[in-house]
């Protein structure tokens, strides 16, 4: 039974209360750009790179969502995977693009295998699906070091020294990656005005798109959208509600692990022991500034939000400088505002979840009422 | 519809469903007592009884549901075109050609009637990828689907949208989208109907007769089950009337009305009811009126309710299930949105505040014992004291003149050590957790919580719903004691029209949301029933 | 259960492999005095059925508002203690009241956002630290005389004021009563409270929301007051805690700081919606037991520090464990 809204009024609010996010965080650019004094050439250069860098990242998140697993904070496992298999290639001292392939070749089954207990653990938790997962990443990191900082070297054979640390046995902190460094950047890139765009990148991140496109139409992909909606439903139409949940996970898993090479390709050093711990955090954030949400998220969302998200990062710290004349105050007026931003978005979803269920109640008081004044 | 004359049928094949002998028990208390029920190809048949006459046992006895199976099984034997089977699985049953519409919607809302109806289902496209990655990576196959699912909207006989989306449907077309749901299934040999019409307009009910009509002549057999007995008689071959786990008639619905089949539905055999000392004392002061009331309990929808109680008297209060009856305590204790007016003894009581409730010295017993009546995980003693000790103060001792009040646990202790006493509570002290106790003593805990506020004016709510026979008669018998010896207004609320006539004086029934009519309870049963079923919604 | 063997086989080990024992079940009794009170923060929320108080940064933050601010206004002594909680308490109020007020709009979630609501404001603190107008010498960065410094000396005000109270020295061990004194009298009040009749409505609301709505108790008033508590204790705890610790750490200090209560409780045997002060004392024990023992006996065992990693394996897991349980049905 659902009332059109009885006049525009109504859509405006609407569409302004779902987009809180993204013109909030438009206002926010629209300010601090021009205090920044950053010229439009380097701000466009910054962010085709940084999209270029975390796209991939991001579009792993959007499979998890739509399986109702809200936000994935289990994908930094899936960056850990990816880690882990750079590590093993850059000692094995294979570099360049088929470096990268292997790595991601090697990555796989370490995904397959932390997306199996990431899922498994998220479907003893069902209902608090997003807060396990946030302590899933703490618990597989506390992992990840004790294997990278204790058992590689000593019980997991390491061949050169130079990425040992110096007593011997585990991972140093940084790992240069300089020999693959934007090599797939690199290859087929074209220069437009002062701006770099790394083709071969954007040509993988648009094959990713259509390969989330065309599963959504797959039978799976269908299956996760019934168990996203309601989970009885789908079991009592004889889907297997809990391995499809399983099989999101993992394939988001296995996809993060993939973004984190493309991600780590770029920057070309790998920070061993912080790299994968913010990476979760700020794609998420990127994710909800586009204007997704626990239930919901598009692949337009993933490229609006990062887009926005790592315009405040690179303009905030100048602009709040250029404010208060500490340079201090941007930084943190950036880490606050990705914290802030979640915040919101996990508010609103909730609100939102409350609203609808009253309003099934209001209507049928409503449709009472009516009826009782007919007779 | 394949009859003949005499309306009886030498057929050569074995009928399309035979249930023979069901039994089935529910710890220990017997919900089926040898049913035998047959069905034919293409028949019509409508099932009727009250509510816990046993009707949604035995389909989901017939559908494989696990909570058969979950609590021992059933007795006898169903057969399917001559061959036994037991289906261990809802999934067996359909793969078999049994389908069931639920009353609850079993719908995706964010898809559209034609995902629904083929929902894990989907014609799909093969391709390579799914020759190497499992044949869940199949695209489904869009054309396909909306053809299929336009076929079984046409054999349904109603226009429904097929690309319209469920949450953007009307409850109505909701239902059709579930029936034609079933439809598509190939293999559909029986169809069984739960409550169809409860949810549509008249036309949209008319359109389902007509299109039940066309799934008979195509040779769809259908079991329709429903209050609405015009519809029965409009639509079915054959009416089987069950009561108290029996099946009491199996008539041809042409042969029969509606009066007849009320009578056999809440009629009993022998007039059991004990003629309690029923006062009827239309002196006695009005010491709550109730004007114009609508409550908003989903299921248990109040539209518009009138009615006033006399003081000291026990009122029951019946009806059908989901016309309202429910609605009307939730309502006016402040559990469920509600408006209209209520006064008691001469004072007005604000609705919505279930502390305005409990401080007029009203006290109010849950038919959810569970979610609401009790705190499952704590002991007995703080959930027959907790109300009592909120809201008027008891057991506690204040201390630095009123600042601190603390709990009295010897206060607690006594007072629920005199009411396991009182009410035969069976537990291992009054330390025990409320849930691990059974059933009827949780309900017993209930009531002494109730009791323990000491209220002018309680209202009961399924005392014995769940409980076994003998602590049934305890519960009512500790309710009438209460009252006699209090003077305190009881208004009970019971499915159990007995149960009713055996502890109050008047009986007030609620059909579609409104009070049908009240009448003493030393009235016949059917006179109750014809009210019961008057204005169903 | 696991983890009292774990601990208990520490202990045994200890003086086997050369670890000086005294020293190290001082440093546990030290560590517990400094940690339980923010343990005990956790526990009016659960009894109120908002889950656990991941947003505890935000009592955290009230209570580093007092203890600088205290010292800004140049209470010295054990004075300065005083007033630093004098002085937080209106702001852990206030912020109790405001956090209380969207927990009670968003039942059901509350986990999830009160983690972000603490990061939010720790980051916004962050912002704050810089800009609010302190002066006193020791407590701004030297060159520019404006913002707050990361880490600001106790010394010469409070630093273990509380521990250095009665204290009492056994043989080599050196028990801080005055600490422990605190804690057990904050620990008594909670359980105090949790006997009367207000008290008593808390645990039913978090036992059954349904069930005290229909006693006519008023749901969300009950919940802000147990929210408005746990961020007071925490404001305490963090006051306790820094006077053991001798250093106020701004910045992004209380970042991850509910991570550690959550666990330790949850160690001594809580779940999601129980919780007893009794739990509170074991945790914290069992939990700051094996903070301190492992590093030093492993190290003298293996030679290897892993510490950290499987104290954040340990604690991490415990989390997990209790989310994970199938205890009760989501609301």
């Amino acid at each position: 039974m659902s009332r059109k809204p009885q006049s525009t009024d109504r859509n405006i609010f609407s569409f302004l209360r779902n987009n809180t996010v993204p013109l909030m965080f438009i206002i926010i650019c629209a300010v601090c750009i021009p205090i920044s004094g950053f010229s439009p050439a380097y701000l466009l250069n910054e962010i085709v790179t940084r999209l270029g860098r975390n796209a991939f990242l991001i579009l792993s998140l959007l499979i998890p969502i739509m399986a109702g697993m809200g936000l994935n904070f289990g994908m930094t496992l899936g960056a850990m995977a990816g880690e882990i298999a750079l590590i093993f290639v850059s000692d094995w001292q294979i570099w360049g693009i088929p470096g990268v392939i292997l790595a991601m070749i090697v990555s796989v089954p370490f995904s397959v295998l932390l997306g199996l207990i990431c899922g498994k653990l998220l479907n003893m938790a069902k209902g608090r699906e997003m807060i396990t997962s946030y302590i899933i990443s703490f618990f597989i990191n506390g992992v990840y070091q004790l294997i990278v900082l204790y058992m590689m070297g000593s019980l997991i054979p390491i061949a050169h020294g130079s990425i040992k640390l110096p007593r011997g046995y585990g991972i140093r902190n940084t790992v240069s990656l300089l020999n693959m460094r934007q090599c797939i950047d690199n290859l087929l890139a074209v220069r437009i005005g002062g701006v770099k765009i790394p083709a071969l990148t954007l040509l993988i991140i648009a094959f990713m798109c259509l390969v989330i496109v065309w599963f959504r139409r797959t039978k799976l992909g269908q299956d996760m959208r019934a168990v996203g909606q309601d989970m009885q439903v789908a079991r009592d139409a004889g889907i297997n509600v809990e391995r499809t949940r399983i099989i999101s996970i993992v394939i988001s898993t296995v996809l993060a692990g993939f973004g984190m090479i493309l991600y780590l390709q770029n920057i070309g050093n790998l920070s061993t022991y912080s790299a994968h711990s913010q990476v979760g955090m700020f794609c998420i954030a990127a994710l909800l500034v586009g204007g997704a949400s626990v239930d919901r998220a598009s692949i337009g969302n993933v490229f609006l939000g990062a887009t926005l998200f790592h315009l405040m990062f690179i303009v905030a710290p100048q602009a709040g400088a250029k404010i208060t004349g500490d340079s201090m105050i941007g930084e943190y007026f950036r880490v606050f505002v990705s914290y802030g931003v979640i915040t919101l978005a996990l508010i609103m979803y909730e609100m939102k979840k409350r609203r609808q269920k009253a309003s099934i109640g209001e209507q049928l008081a409503l449709a009472q009422r009516e009826e009782e004044k007919h007779e | 519809m394949i009859t003949d004359e005499d309306g009886r049928q030498m057929s050569q094949k074995a009928p399309l469903l035979e249930m023979k002998n069901i039994q089935k028990e529910f710890f220990g208390n017997q919900v089926l007592t040898d049913i035998n029920l047959i069905l034919k190809e293409g028949e019509v048949l409508g099932l009727v009884g009250e509510n816990g006459a046993g009707k949604s046992t035995l389909m989901k006895i017939l559908f494989g549901m696990d909570v058969i199976r979950d609590t021992g099984g059933y007795g006898g034997d169903i057969l399917l075109n001559g061959e036994k089977t037991d289906f261990k699985t809802p999934f067996e049953a359909l793969a078999a050609g049994i389908g069931m519409v639920h009353q609850e919607f079993s719908l995706i809302p964010g898809f559209t009637a034609t995902e629904n109806i083929l929902l894990n289902r989907e014609p799909k496209k093969h391709s390579v990828i799914s020759e190497v990655f499992g044949e869940r990576l199949d695209v489904l196959n869009r054309k396909q689907m909306t053809e299929k699912a336009d076929t079984s909207i046409e054999k349904m006989g109603v226009k429904i949208d097929g690309s319209m989306v469920i949450h953007d449907m009307p409850v109505g077309h909701k239902q059709f989208t579930e029936i034609a749901r079933e439809l598509s299934k190939d293999q559909l040999k029986l169809l069984i109907l739960d409550e169809p019409t409860a949810v549509l307009t008249e036309k949209e009910a008319e359109a389902l007769l007509d299109s039940i009509r066309g799934m008979a002549s195509r040779g769809i057999a259908v079991i329709f089950i429903t209050h609405r007995l015009q519809e029965i008689l409009d639509v079915c071959d054959r009416v089987v009337v069950m009561r108290d786990g029996y099946v009491v008639q199996d008539v041809l619905s042409k042969e029969t009305n509606v009066t007849e089949i009320t009578r056999w539905m809440v009629g009993r055999n022998v007039d059991t009811a004990a003629k309690a000392e029923i006062r009827d004392n239309p002196d006695a002061p009005i010491t709550m009126s109730i004007r114009n009331l609508w409550v908003d309990m989903p299921g248990e929808t109040v539209r518009n309710v009138t009615l006033d109680v006399r003081e000291g008297e026990i009122l029951g209060i019946g009806g059908l299930a989901g016309q309202g009856k429910l609605g009307i305590p939730n309502g006016i204790m402040g559990l469920y949105d509600a408006g209209g007016e209520v006064i008691l003894r001469g004072q007005r009581i604000p609705l919505n505040e279930p502390r305005a409730c409990l401080n007029a010295s009203m006290a109010f017993v849950s038919e959810d014992r569970r979610g609401v009546g009790l705190l499952l995980d704590e002991t007995l003693e703080w959930n027959i004291a907790f109300p009592a000790m909120q809201i008027q103060n008891k057991f506690l001792k204040p201390y630095l003149g009123g600042l601190i009040k603390w709990r009295d646990e010897k206060a607690i202790h006594d007072i629920t050590q005199r009411y396991i006493d009182e009410l035969a509570i069976k537990c291992t002290s009054s330390k025990q957790k409320a849930k691990e106790l059974s059933g009827g003593n949780q309900q017993k805990v209930c009531l002494a919580k109730a009791f323990a506020l000491e209220p002018g004016f309680l209202f009961v709510s399924e005392p014995t719903r769940g409980i076994d026979v003998g602590a049934k008669a305890l519960v009512l018998e500790a309710l009438k004691k209460f009252n006699r010896e209090s003077g305190v207004t009881i208004v009970m609320i019971s499915s159990e029209l007995e149960e009713l006539r055996q502890t109050c004086d008047r009986i007030a029934i609620v059909s579609g949301g409104k009070v049908a009519g009240i009448l003493p309870a030393t009235e016949s049963a059917e006179q109750f029933g014809l009210l019961m079923i008057s204005q169903v919604k | 259960m696991i983890i009292s063997a774990f601990l208990l086989a520490l202990f045994i080990m200890a003086p086997i492999v050369g670890v000086d024992l005294p020293s190290q079940i001082t440093n546990v009794i030290n560590r517990f005095s400094w940690n339980a009170v923010l343990v005990l923060a956790m526990v009016p929320m659960v009894h109120s059925g908002c889950g656990l108080n991941f947003g505890l940064p935000l009592g955290i933050v009230s209570g580093l508002l007092g203890a600088t601010l205290s010292l800004e206004f140049g209470f010295t002594g054990p004075l300065s203690f005083i007033m630093a909680a004098v002085i937080a308490t209106p702001f852990a109020i206030v912020l109790g009241l405001g956090y209380g007020a969207l927990l009670n709009r968003i039942k059901g979630g509350e986990m999830m956002i009160a983690t972000y609501v603490g990061f939010s404001s720790v980051s916004f603190m962050c912002m704050m630290w810089l800009l609010l107008p302190y002066h006193k010498a020791d407590m701004v960065w030297g060159l520019s005389g404006k913002g707050l410094r990361t880490t600001i000396s106790l010394e010469g005000y409070y630093d273990k004021v509380l521990s250095n109270f009665l204290q009492i020295n056994i043989g080599k061990i050196s028990i801080p009563v005055g600490a422990l004194l605190l804690f057990a009298l904050l620990a008594f009040a909670m359980w105090a409270f949790l006997h009367t009749k207000t008290g008593t409505a808390m645990t039913a609301v978090g036992s059954n929301p349904t069930f005290a709505k229909a006693a006519g108790i008023k749901v969300n008033k009950i919940r802000m007051l147990s929210v408005v508590m746990s961020t007071w204790l925490a404001a305490i705890g963090i006051l306790v805690y820094v006077q053991g610790f001798g250093f106020i750490q701004l910045y992004m200090a209380p970042f991850y700081m509910a991570l550690p209560a959550v666990s330790a409780i949850l160690i001594g045997g809580a779940s999601v919606n129980k919780a007893t002060i009794m739990n509170v004392i074991i945790g914290t024990i069992l939990f700051q037991g094996i903070v301190t023992m492992t590093p030093t006996v492993m190290n003298s065992v293996i030679h290897t520090d892993m510490s950290e990693v499987i104290r954040v394996i340990a604690s991490q897991g415990m989390i997990l464990y209790a989310l994970t349980r199938r205890s009760e049905v989501t609301r």
